[in-house]
């Protein structure tokens, strides 16, 4: 059984190229689209690691991580950021709020890749 | 004699009596009981009344019957000064009153810089004006001794024994004064003793005088309307009025009045509180017309009735004689003795509190140089002083009766002494109202006045060749025509007692303002200047000395000595428990020694308790260079805090200017990180779907055509997204910068919008429905119409992609109001919320969750042309749709017709 990823992501053809890519790897991969409730959705689906977009509407990034982080139940879920800005304060501010790994778009498709699947295989180690 | 023996026995019982009052109320004072009485207005006001001496008490009535009703202008001038009290009096008190005057020759003498030199000039003017004054009242009470004499044996007693009797009279009064004058050295402490035994004759005196004039009208004349006839009969009623004599007399009362030492000394140096002056003011002019009133009916009657050649001074007492009242004579009597008595006892106690502070004090103090820090009590010769004053004061008076033999009328010896007194009038009311007065004006103010009255009122008065020659009077001093002592400059018919009068003063004043004018007052003439004439300003003392050098020890001794060892030794703890040291000595600060100097003066003058205390304290003369440093220095501290202030104030301006602008700044550079933050993530996100997409295209095997076509179309549209938005921001960026060049034209606003809505429709496949009435929008246009258009597409656009309806429809109207072309773009959708309506048209502000095609530029570019177009681009409210407002100037738009 393959592995469960959720991406979080508003931005279409993005998620459409990720899906794509991960999909082929043999994972199954779920998609939201609204930060709002996003927390909620990642808490009942249980996924094995999370994509996370910083810029989402109702809700940015950083907050659903450290809500993620505060919970016990999601405090040690693996999680790829995903952001625009690409200034070297946000991924401080990432990391402070705890992220497992921290990318800026426009990324290499290989490297997303690594990525998860390290996460993953980190993951799987532990449990 | 033995009606006269019995007449003695009444006097010494009358004077037992005073003695019992005076002594009672002494007592009362200093257990502080009776204050109700001691201190009250009536006191006050019966204590004014050693005005009316027996000059006033018998006089008056011989000036009526000599000069009619001449004599009510000494009754008029006090009148007008109690009236006016709120003018001079009251400000006499309040200086006598907050520098702790002791005497008028005090109160002249601080106000020029407690000059002692002054102090002594004025106390020997006043001593020589009195003089003549106390021996009128020696006479008067001889005079009417002898007068029961006479009635008693038919004939005038032989004048040794009227001498006798005057004599054992000045020894009596001075006893009396002597025993209660004295007794509290500090002349502050009230003498209530005297100032009741004083109030009682005032009361005493109006009763005797009332008596024989109910008496006189009714008991002789028998009744009112009868007396009114014979006075009508009289030549009395027809004395022709001499208008000079009349204001020249009145004038001089008045001056008097103010300037007498013991006028002086019971209004001002007696007084306890400031109010009494008010009820005086009205009390006292009732007192002297009851004095008044009957003085033309016993002037008329007794014209009438006695012999002509018997002396109108004294029909007070001959007529009741004439008509064998011995009573009632008796009671007359004791009228004019109280009225004899109690002048000469305060008016001897005021000069020789002059005396002994101005003249004794000071030579006492030099003989013994550094003396007043001796130990041992200089109370004692300040009193001894006093006492030594009063008996040769008396003494004088009792050596002019002596010489002048007891002639000449009463009124005349009493006008010779109010003029003589009167020359303290320039010095003292200029020095209470004019700044400008200093002490050499002052000095030869007197000087001038006092000689010229000496010369042209005092000498005259003995007569003809008793001390000026009869030569002298008919051609002048030296033969000299312009100096002949009764009509000066040559200026002849003037009465001779207003002449004197009119050029003393004259001269007087004017050499005292010319020569004020001309001197500068030292620095503590200037201060003491100002405090007078401010007197009701601050109240206060001039800060003379200057840094404590004294040493406490020396001033308590000296203190002791002044003061009493009780009381200083009180004075030094209260200020020592007041600076809170512990000890019994004080610090000697400024504000000690200035109290202390106060309470010196108290007792000794203001001039003699500053010498004293600069006798310790050394160099207190205040230069004029102290007084300049000390004005410079807080001068330059007031600049120079002031200066700070205006520092302090401009850094803190500064600082609130650097707050707002770091403020700014800081808004600037979060609006620029987040303005960068918003082109990253603008630009990164299309480029990561085509990074994304082809790297697939080149990694992925096996793709189907279908797939392919799809990725590059994607990769094709965020190509595109990306050149707009590129786009976008350089136009916005040109914009902004304000490097745009409009390229005007002319053009329909029909056509213009036509342009518009076939653009977006094919840039937008969403369908929209358009609403226009073509006949609005024949307008002609001169603008950038590229521009405008661009608005206008996209204003439709963003209608197209959001209005959200079943029916999506927009209506375009357009309306002409006045300089104004509106057009209204205004869809069926939901409306902006009101929050975010202020922010839409800041760039990249998207509302809510829209497709990823727009950066939010938009409307910024929107707004940014239309300022640069001058007109406007805003939110519509109200619509029920989302609606846009664009406004642009008359200028631009021309009526098709």
């Amino acid at each position: 059984m393959g592995k469960h990823v959720l991406l979080v992501e508003d931005e279409l053809n993005i998620i459409e190229a990720i899906r794509f890519l991960l999909s082929r790897e043999g994972w199954q991969v779920d998609t939201h689209s609204d930060g709002a409730d996003a927390t909620d959705v990642i808490r009942s689906s249980k996924p094995d690691l999370v994509v996370l977009d910083v810029m989402l509407p109702g809700k940015s990034g950083f907050d659903i991580l450290e809500e993620l982080r505060g919970d016990a139940a999601t405090a040690d879920l693996p999680v790829l950021m995903l952001t625009a800005r690409g200034q070297s304060r946000d991924r401080e501010m990432a990391e402070k709020a705890g992220v497992s790994r921290f990318m800026t778009k426009p990324f290499s498709n290989t490297e997303v890749l690594t990525a998860v699947r390290d996460l993953l295989y980190v993951h799987g180690q532990r449990t | 004699m033995a009606s006269l023996n019995a007449l003695v026995a009444v006097c010494l019982a009358y004077v037992f009596f005073l003695f019992c009052v005076a002594f009672a109320a002494e007592r009362a004072g200093v257990r502080g009981r009776a204050r109700w009485l001691l201190r009250s207005p009536l006191v006050y006001t019966l204590s004014l009344s050693i005005y009316c001496t027996a000059w006033t008490f018998y006089g008056a009535v011989g000036y009526a019957a000599r000069s009619g009703l001449e004599y009510v202008t000494i009754y008029l001038g006090p009148s007008l000064v109690m009236i006016g009290w709120w003018w001079i009096a009251r400000r006499l008190v309040r200086i006598g009153r907050s520098h702790k005057v002791t005497s008028i020759a005090d109160l002249i003498s601080s106000r020029y810089g407690k000059s002692n030199g002054l102090a002594i000039v004025v106390t020997v003017m006043a001593v020589i004006g009195v003089t003549p004054y106390i021996a009128l009242q020696l006479q008067s009470v001889t005079a009417s001794l002898s007068l029961f004499a006479a009635a008693e044996q038919g004939s005038l007693t032989d004048a040794d024994e009227a001498r006798a009797a005057g004599f054992w009279i000045a020894v009596g009064l001075a006893l009396f004064t002597v025993l209660f004058g004295t007794r509290n050295l500090n002349v502050n402490e009230r003498q209530h003793g005297v100032v009741i035994a004083v109030a009682v004759e005032a009361v005493v005196k109006l009763i005797a005088l009332l008596a024989v004039g109910v008496f006189v009208v009714w008991g002789i004349a028998g009744g009112v309307s009868e007396t009114l006839a014979r006075i009508d009969a009289s030549d009395l009623g027809t004395w022709e009025m001499d208008g000079s004599r009349w204001a020249g007399l009145t004038f001089v009362s008045a001056a008097a009045f103010l300037c007498l030492p013991r006028m002086f000394q019971v209004m001002v140096v007696e007084n306890d509180d400031e109010r009494h002056l008010q009820i005086a003011s009205w009390a006292f002019p009732l007192y002297l017309m009851l004095m008044s009133l009957f003085v033309v009916p016993i002037a008329v009657i007794g014209l009438d009735l006695l012999p002509a050649g018997s002396n109108p001074d004294f029909f007070v007492l001959s007529l009741p004689l004439s008509q064998g009242r011995e009573g009632l004579a008796t009671l007359s009597f004791l009228g004019g003795f109280s009225s004899a008595t109690s002048m000469v006892i305060v008016a001897t106690l005021a000069l020789s509190t002059m005396v002994s502070n101005h003249v004794v004090m000071p030579v006492f103090l030099y003989l013994h140089q550094g003396g007043a820090t001796q130990s041992g009590d200089v109370r004692n010769v300040v009193i001894l002083s006093r006492r030594l004053s009063i008996l040769a004061i008396i003494g004088f008076g009792y050596i002019y009766y002596r010489l002048s033999g007891g002639s000449g009328a009463l009124a005349a010896i009493g006008l010779i002494s109010f003029a003589g007194v009167a020359q303290f009038l320039p010095a003292m009311l200029g020095g209470i109202f004019w700044r400008g007065a200093t002490r050499a004006g002052a000095l030869m103010g007197l000087g001038v006045g006092f000689s010229v009255w000496v010369f042209t009122m005092l000498l005259p008065s003995f007569g003809p060749d008793a001390i000026l020659s009869a030569a002298v009077f008919d051609q002048g001093l030296f033969g000299i025509n312009g100096l002949r002592p009764q009509a000066l400059f040559g200026i002849p018919g003037l009465d001779p007692t207003v002449h004197a009068i009119f050029w003393s003063l004259l001269l007087n004043a004017v050499s005292f303002a010319l020569v004020s004018l001309l001197t500068f007052p030292d620095p503590l003439e200037r201060l003491q200047g100002a405090q007078f004439v401010n007197v009701f300003d601050h109240s206060g003392q001039t800060r003379g000395w200057q840094a404590p050098v004294a040493e406490s020890e020396d001033l308590m001794i000296m203190a002791q000595r002044i003061l009493g060892a009780e009381e200083a030794q009180r004075l030094f703890q209260t200020e020592a428990d007041r600076q809170g040291n512990g000890g019994y000595l004080p610090k000697p600060t400024a504000d000690f020694l200035q109290r202390l100097e106060l309470e010196l003066a108290g007792s000794v003058g203001g001039a003699t308790a500053h010498a004293m205390i600069s006798q310790i304290v050394g160099g207190t003369a205040v230069s004029v260079q102290d007084l300049l440093a000390v004005a410079d220095e807080s001068a330059q501290m007031l600049e120079y805090s002031s200066q700070l202030e205006a520092k302090s104030r401009e850094l803190s301006q500064t600082a609130a200017q650097l707050r707002d602008a770091n403020a700014k700044l800081m808004q600037l550079s979060d609006q620029k990180d987040a303005f960068l933050s918003q082109i990253s993530h603008e630009l990164r996100t299309p480029m990561t779907s085509i990074r994304a997409f082809s790297e697939i295209l080149r990694d992925t095997d096996g793709l189907g055509p279908l797939e392919k076509t799809k990725y590059a179309n994607i990769i094709h549209v965020e190509a595109i997204r990306l050149t707009r938005l590129l786009d976008d921001l350089l136009d916005l960026s040109v914009l902004e910068n304000g490097q745009v060049t409009l390229n005007r034209q002319s053009g329909s606003l029909v056509d213009l919008l036509d342009h518009a809505i076939a653009t977006a429709q094919a840039s937008e496949a969403r369908p929209i429905t358009f609403k226009r009435r073509r006949l609005d929008e024949t307008v002609t246009l001169h603008t950038d119409l590229d521009r405008l258009s661009q608005v206008f597409i996209n204003l439709i656009t963003n209608a197209q992609k959001y209005c959200l309806a079943q029916d999506p429809e927009l209506r375009i109207d357009v309306t002409q109001s006045g300089e104004r072309v509106v057009i209204d773009f205004i869809d069926n959708g939901w409306g902006i919320p009101a929050a975010s309506r202020d922010v839409m048209f800041e760039k990249f502000s998207r509302i809510g969750a829209q497709d990823g095609n727009g950066a939010g530029l938009g409307l910024a570019i929107c707004r940014e042309i239309m300022a640069r177009l001058g007109g406007d681009v805003s939110y519509l409210d109200g619509t029920g749709g989302t609606a846009f407002r664009v406004t642009l100037p008359h200028s631009q738009a021309l009526a098709a017709q």
